[in-house]
């Protein structure tokens, strides 16, 4: 029934499409670009200013003038929020990018030079081991923290992830004829990887961006809430946590209320994720249905 | 057995990689690494007693390989602010850190398990798809949020159980109990996604081996097959993601500590932090990755118990 209705409203989801991948990933899509609009358009969707105070106005309830009431200095609440979006799925964007770019190139190389494949594996296991939660407090704390530090600092854990996926496509490709055709021909070593091997790369790829950019938004929100993240001043969903840790028994919205956003839009990309294995790789998805 | 003591020596190198850059992580920042320590109101004395504490005035070199020899002594360094060894402030905080994650990993199984094995055999019904659909929640909300989603609904809503805070088990059990539960089951929701959707995935590609035909062909029980043939066989995939969960299980802890006030290892590394304390974060992250690495290398030798076809 909500297929219909769902196809009814956005004639864009045919129905082959929804008998493909199942109406989750549909929903997913749809609360995503809200998310990216309201962030994208702040300025002009939020009702108020989100981070000018307004004391005679600290901790009211909802009601017409603040939708999801105000926070301890005044400030609206939902405003606060749909802003709180804009740091989260700029880290989240940006790690993935970063990841991905120097994860599939680190990748490559691991996969294809044996000698540079043992040393660089040794690294990654190294990386693997830290806790990303605490390697990235760790670079925060030293480095200061601006969006650019946070970013890296949550990139650098996520590329071992990257680099075994990449290499270990590699590695099957490589014994693969077209490619020992490709070396028997002398086609230079960064031609093979490439126009021969990267290409095998972009599904699997593809897949692992969603949960990287997953991953990345949560543990901006984690460094956020335990006080390591982007400035105080600037409203991130994890800032505004933190913030009212010490209200949650009085007011628990202003916890509850970033809370379902940044799940929301965890949950959405996860979905989004999983039907884009589903479509692009019908065996991963089968191990798992 | 020459496998094993290969699995063992491979986790050598890991843990090298894990010093050198939790070494350099502090040398190669740009700027003065006494004063980013120190922060901006330090005095010149301060600095000093930092670059002394930490011998930043010796080369790098140096510098590397008498830390490498302290720690391989068992001797982790003292806290810039306590001036206590970061040994007795671990010692200190890790009980209630042990304790949570004992009482979160048995949570976890117990309740991950039998979700996971009655998807699978109800696959495809309502039922797999509900626990698929919790796994997929589990992964997607964070435990900070499943923290407060819990306190507001058992401790303010219902008031069944205490708010937040600790209390040592040899001090009085019954506290102890109640201000687990909300910490733990928090801690849970993560592996239990991750454990549930695994026992599902491993069983369902078990469940289509000759050997559980045979077993079906042959008359026994459904319950037989399952718990007999097909579940131990499926154990090992199980195992392996525990073992990886580990990761997130400390870094669940750190957040999970901080919601519920528990005064255990997380709240350590983030007082740390604040504190620019880093001779205690950078013992804290080499004894994580060390009790990460021991974990998964334990796990990967139970694979012979639980799966007869291999041996080392």
């Amino acid at each position: 029934m909500a297929e219909k209705t769902l196809r009814a409203a956005f004639p864009i989801f045919t129905r082959k499409i929804t008998a493909h991948v199942g109406i989750a990933p549909i929903l997913a899509a749809v609360v995503l670009a809200l998310i990216v609009l309201g962030a994208l358009l702040a300025p002009w969707v939020a009702p108020h200013d989100p981070i000018a105070q307004n004391p005679i106005m600290r901790l009211k309830p909802p009601g017409p003038d603040f939708l999801l009431g105000t926070d301890a200095y005044g400030r609206d609440l939902l405003s606060r929020v749909i802003y709180g979006a804009r740091v989260s799925l700029l880290i989240g964007l940006g790690v993935t990018v970063m990841a991905v770019v120097l994860g599939l190139a680190i990748g490559l190389v691991s996969g294809f030079f044996r000698v540079a494949d043992a040393i660089i594996m040794r690294i990654m296991d190294g990386l693997m081991a830290m806790p990303s939660v605490l390697l990235a407090i760790a670079i925060v704390s030293l480095m200061g923290a601006s969006i650019w530090t946070v970013m890296a600092a949550i990139t650098i854990p996520e590329i071992p992830r990257v680099v075994r996926l990449v290499r270990s496509i590699v590695l099957g490709a490589r014994e693969e004829p077209y490619v020992e055709a490709a070396i028997s021909l002398g086609t230079s070593m960064p031609r093979i990887l490439w126009r021969h091997l990267m290409p095998n790369t972009f599904a699997p790829l593809t897949v692992q961006a969603t949960y990287v950019c997953a991953s990345a938004i949560l543990t901006e929100a984690i460094l956020s809430f335990l006080g390591a993240g982007v400035s105080t001043e600037t409203p991130t969903w994890g800032n505004i946590m933190a913030e009212a840790r010490i209200y949650f028994q009085l007011k628990p919205s202003l916890i509850l209320w970033p809370g379902v956003a940044l799940s929301l839009c965890i949950l959405s990309i996860n979905l989004l994720g999983d039907a884009a294995r589903d479509i692009l790789d019908p065996r991963m998805g089968k191990r798992e249905n | 057995m020459l496998y094993l003591l290969r699995r063992a020596l491979a986790a050598i190198p890991v843990m090298l990689v894990v010093a050198v850059f939790v070494f350099l992580l502090l040398r190669l920042t740009p700027g003065d690494p006494a004063a980013i320590l120190a922060g901006d109101m330090a005095t010149p004395e301060q600095l000093e007693r930092i670059r002394t504490s930490l011998g930043l005035n010796e080369p790098l070199t140096v510098q590397f390989f008498g830390w490498m020899g302290d720690l391989l002594r068992g001797d982790f360094g003292t806290s810039l602010i306590s001036g206590k060894p970061v040994l007795d402030l671990v010692a200190d905080r890790m009980w209630p850190t042990i304790w949570i994650a004992l009482i979160t990993i048995t949570l976890s199984v117990i309740i991950a398990v039998p979700m996971g094995v009655v998807a699978a055999w109800k696959h495809k019904t309502w039922i797999d798809h509900i626990v698929m659909t919790f796994s997929v929640l589990g992964f997607s909300i964070p435990v900070f949020v499943i923290g407060y989603l819990l306190i507001k609904l058992f401790a303010l809503d219902l008031k069944w159980l205490p708010v937040q805070g600790y209390v040592a088990p040899s001090k009085d059990i019954a506290g102890f109990a109640a201000r687990s539960v909300l910490p733990a089951l928090t801690l849970a929701s993560i592996y239990i996604a991750l454990i549930a959707r695994m026992t599902r995935a491993s069983l369902l590609d078990v469940l289509g081996e000759d050997y559980v035909r045979t077993a079906r062909a042959k008359g026994l029980t459904e319950k037989r097959v399952l718990f007999r043939h097909a579940l131990r066989n499926a154990a090992v995939p199980v195992m392996t993601v525990i073992g990886t969960g580990f990761a997130l299980l400390i870094s669940g802890v750190v957040v999970t500590e901080s919601v519920f006030n528990i005064p255990g290892l997380g709240r350590l590394t983030v007082d740390s932090i604040f504190a620019r304390d880093y001779p205690v974060i950078q013992a804290l992250i080499l004894l994580t990755s060390g009790i990460y690495v021991l974990v998964n290398l334990l796990i990967d030798l139970s694979y012979s118990l639980l799966d007869p076809r291999i041996r080392y």
